[in-house]
């Protein structure tokens, strides 16, 4: 048997690989975008792998090769399955011949994400099993029993990591590959891959009583884990229940534990653990799921029983726990302070920490994405103008000194809020940023919105080739596959022109003249303009040539480049800019900006 | 049992190092947990690396003040670090500050290392210019690494992580992180580590 060390979404592409997975498809999107590239890396005969995109492509693609018999993943993040529901919520009445596990990653905190939704929750609305693992272990044997209660319910399942379970990582002891038979292909079936309303009823009923007999079953199912003794009992799932056994370690007090790993909750389970108890205190995290289980169970049995967590106020209600927090919170449930109460006050003979800087996250030294909002801010500089943003690395251009993203909502928002502002303030100049990867992924539609409903808007296309905040996935720009063979290119200029915008440039941000000027010009026109700033993404070309330098004799320590641009190669030492040579791309933006023409070096735009 | 916090900024190789830590337990036997700081906050953000080695870890994150040992790419980043250490653990620290993007503040070396010194029993804080002259800004890492190697803060030795290079890396790569991983290894020994605890 051999040993690995495995991150948590590594384990769970060799645990779905062990099942027999063989059709992945995905849309990039932290914390479940690795899942996809360790399917690929592993290169194994007879499985299909493709970034789609976006999450319903994904998940319509999963759908009729799981329609076909075949065993398929597919992968997104939590905010991607609001893409993908349509498809899912339908496709739980269809059903599916092969096993079909949706892999869907929450991230608590939230660490990169816009909302904190619980895809635990989404799985009751959608009336979907679902299973959550703690460990990346736990994942790796989990998804295979995934696969097996999605192909024998017929119907497809979710399997919920979160960040610090996609995230982490652990020694992971490999298994030997399941027998799976071949898929057998697609058979008609008398229409029973047509949902019509007559089908839908009959096949609701049928849903229902499914997830009664697996909320019976589940009870014996071994990642849902009742231990210990006593009147107190506490109720965890997901990373929390590593909080929680890292706080009873070396402890020797015993409670009663109940680790809940799915959905329907394990009834019968949940019944012998409460049964006895005074008081349960429920640890997990987003939406507290298992504690209304709890609370229901209790009040369906008659039981006089104190359910503390999230809605008694014991527990936060936002962001995610630490093994820290857990800790207390359990020492403050059981009446026991503990030695060393983390939170406790600090002495005052400890020394006070000197102020430390705040990180927030920046556009990297050399990024096109700061030279194309420069070039916009400086030609827009009097203009009243509206700058929509969108989800992507250029998200980060809300910062200062850039300060050019005004909205942010969702994937593909950025063209259609654009043209909201613009119906309510007309005299505005609405510009809408979108990266390549999300023009395709749902931008299309609002461009085509613009042009059918005669909106005034400019398009500012961010192209650097690549999905950058996620790792440098390919997309349908690239022309390359997520194995790295070469496909089909589709054209964002040719897209834009098919659609009917008649106005479209093309630009190198890092010529900033030009740049500059395409954005006059699309300023004094109407209706649907588009620029396209194309600059390649630094962290995938990793060009750092003919690096730009600052002659000290003739800088004057004004800081104008330092205070514009943002750029973390820049700074301020000894009353001098200093270019840091490790991080500089030779961008050569800050040549433009600076008033006694101190940098030198640099390409020659 | 030994817990192993690394932090640092974005880009520093946090994610790095303790892959070649994980790497190199596995391969002795140990059983190894761990997370990482992956996705939005990595752009220029701060950012830890947990590695918790030996049997029966459940949680993945380390406890405050659980780390036997902290390993620090940035000063910043090792003040902001202090409460995760044991009162027994050590702390090996670069003395090189790194400031955000278009921030004018200044953030003294002197200060940071005077609360480091006064908050911590055992703290060794490394000559970032020197280490930045002989190994290169992206040597930093592995060079800290050797360093907590040679202070014999983690159950592994030098010839485990040089395996460990061996087997992520082209010749070339392995090599030059080899003599990074040693020169911070001398560092430590050249100063002799009771010198300053």
């Amino acid at each position: 048997m051999r040993r690995m060390l495995l991150m948590g979404n590594e384990a769970i592409a060799l645990g779905a690989l062990r099942a027999g997975v063989t059709v992945a498809a995905g849309y990039p999107g932290t914390p479940s975008s690795e899942v996809l590239e360790t399917l690929v890396k592993e290169r194994r005969d007879g499985v299909y792998v493709e970034w789609s995109v976006n999450e319903k492509s994904a998940m319509e693609v999963g759908a009729g090769a799981a329609m076909s018999g075949a065993r398929v993943l597919v992968t997104m993040k939590q905010v991607g399955l609001n893409v993908a529901s349509d498809p899912l919520m339908s496709l739980n009445y269809v059903g599916v011949k092969g096993g079909m596990v949706v892999m869907v990653a929450d991230d608590p905190g939230p660490i990169s994400s816009q909302t904190e939704q619980d895809t635990r929750c989404f799985g009751r609305y959608a009336k979907l099993a679902v299973f959550d693992p703690s460990t990346a272990e736990e994942a790796y044997v989990m998804i295979a029993d995934a696969f097996a209660c999605s192909e024998r319910i017929g119907r497809p399942v979710l399997f919920r990591p979160t960040t610090r379970v996609c995230h982490s990582y652990a020694t992971v002891t490999l298994m030997e590959d399941r027998d799976v038979p071949r898929a057998e292909g697609f058979s008609k079936d008398g229409g029973r891959w047509v949902i019509f309303p007559r089908l839908a009823y009959a096949n609701h009923i049928k849903i229902e009583e499914t997830l009664k007999s697996l909320a019976d079953e589940f009870s014996d199912y071994p990642g849902n884990i009742l231990s210990g003794s006593g009147r107190l009992g506490i109720a965890s799932g997901g990373v929390s229940w590593c909080y929680v056994q890292e706080a009873f370690r070396g402890v020797g007090e015993e409670h009663r534990l109940l680790k809940v790993s799915t959905l329907p909750f394990p009834v019968r389970l949940g019944e012998e653990f409460l049964r006895g108890l005074d008081e349960v205190l429920v640890v997990e995290e987003l939406d507290p799921v298992i504690e209304r289980e709890l609370i229901f169970l209790s009040g369906v049995l008659g039981l006089n029983i104190t359910v503390r967590g999230k809605l008694s106020g014991d527990m936060p209600n936002a962001g995610e726990n630490t093994p820290d927090y857990v800790r207390d919170a359990i020492r403050k449930f059981l009446g026991t302070s503990g030695d060393h109460a983390v939170t406790s006050s600090k002495s005052a003979a400890e020394p006070v920490p000197p102020a430390l800087p705040v990180r927030p996250p920046t556009l990297c030294a050399g990024c096109p994405h700061r030279a194309s909002f420069f070039a916009v801010k400086e030609a827009a500089a009097g203009h009243k103008a509206v700058f929509s943003g969108d989800i992507g690395c250029y998200t980060l251009g809300n910062a200062l000194p850039l300060d050019m993203v005004d909205t942010c909502l969702c994937m593909g928002a950025g063209i259609t809020v654009a043209q909201g502002i613009n119906r309510v303030e007309p005299d505005t100049a609405n510009f809408a940023f979108i990266g390549d990867s999300t023009f395709f992924h749902t931008g299309i539609p609002g461009v085509i919105n613009a042009v059918y409903n005669g909106a005034d808007i400019i398009v500012a296309v961010l192209d650097n080739s690549t999905t950058a905040m996620t790792g440098g996935q390919p997309h349908p720009g690239t022309g390359r596959s997520i194995s790295g063979a070469p496909a089909r290119r589709v054209s964002v200029s040719r897209v834009l022109s098919a659609i009917g915008v008649d106005d479209i440039q093309r630009v190198n941000p890092f010529d900033l003249p030009s740049a500059k000027a395409a954005v006059t010009r699309a300023l004094a026109g109407r209706g649907v303009r588009a620029i396209l700033f194309e600059g390649e993404c630094v962290a995938v070309s990793r060009k750092h040539e003919n690096r730009c330098e600052v002659d000290e004799k003739i800088c004057i320590g004004c800081s104008v480049c330092v205070k514009r641009l943002g750029c973390p190669a820049l700074s301020i030492r000894e009353k001098k800019a200093v270019i840091d040579q490790s991080s500089c791309t030779g961008c050569g933006l800050c040549k433009y900006v600076c008033p006694v023409r101190a940098i030198t070096g640099g390409e020659a735009a | 049992m030994t817990d192993c916090l690394i932090v640092g900024v974005g880009g520093q190789g946090t994610v790095l190092t303790s892959r070649l830590i994980g790497i190199a337990a596995l391969k002795r036997g140990f059983d190894v947990r761990g997370s990482e700081t992956i996705g939005m906050a990595q752009r220029g953000g701060s950012v830890a690396s947990h590695v918790r080695i030996g049997r029966d870890i459940s949680s993945p994150l380390i406890p405050r003040l659980g780390a036997d040992v902290i390993l620090a790419f940035e000063l910043c980043e090792a003040a902001r670090a202090v409460p995760y250490l044991k009162p027994d653990g050590l702390m090996i620290a670069c003395d090189v500050i790194v400031r955000p993007a278009g921030s004018s503040e200044m953030f003294g070396i002197d200060a940071v290392s005077r609360y480091l010194r006064s908050s911590l029993a055992h703290i060794r804080l490394l000559d970032g210019e020197k280490i930045r002259e002989r190994c290169g800004a992206r040597g930093m890492n592995v060079a800290i690494l050797g360093a907590a190697l040679s202070s014999g803060s983690l159950p592994l030795s030098m010839e485990d992580i040089e395996e460990a290079l061996d087997d992520r890396f082209d010749v070339a790569r392995a090599e030059a992180n080899k003599a990074a991983l040693r020169f911070g290894a001398r560092m430590i020994a050249d100063a002799g580590l009771k010198s300053e605890d």
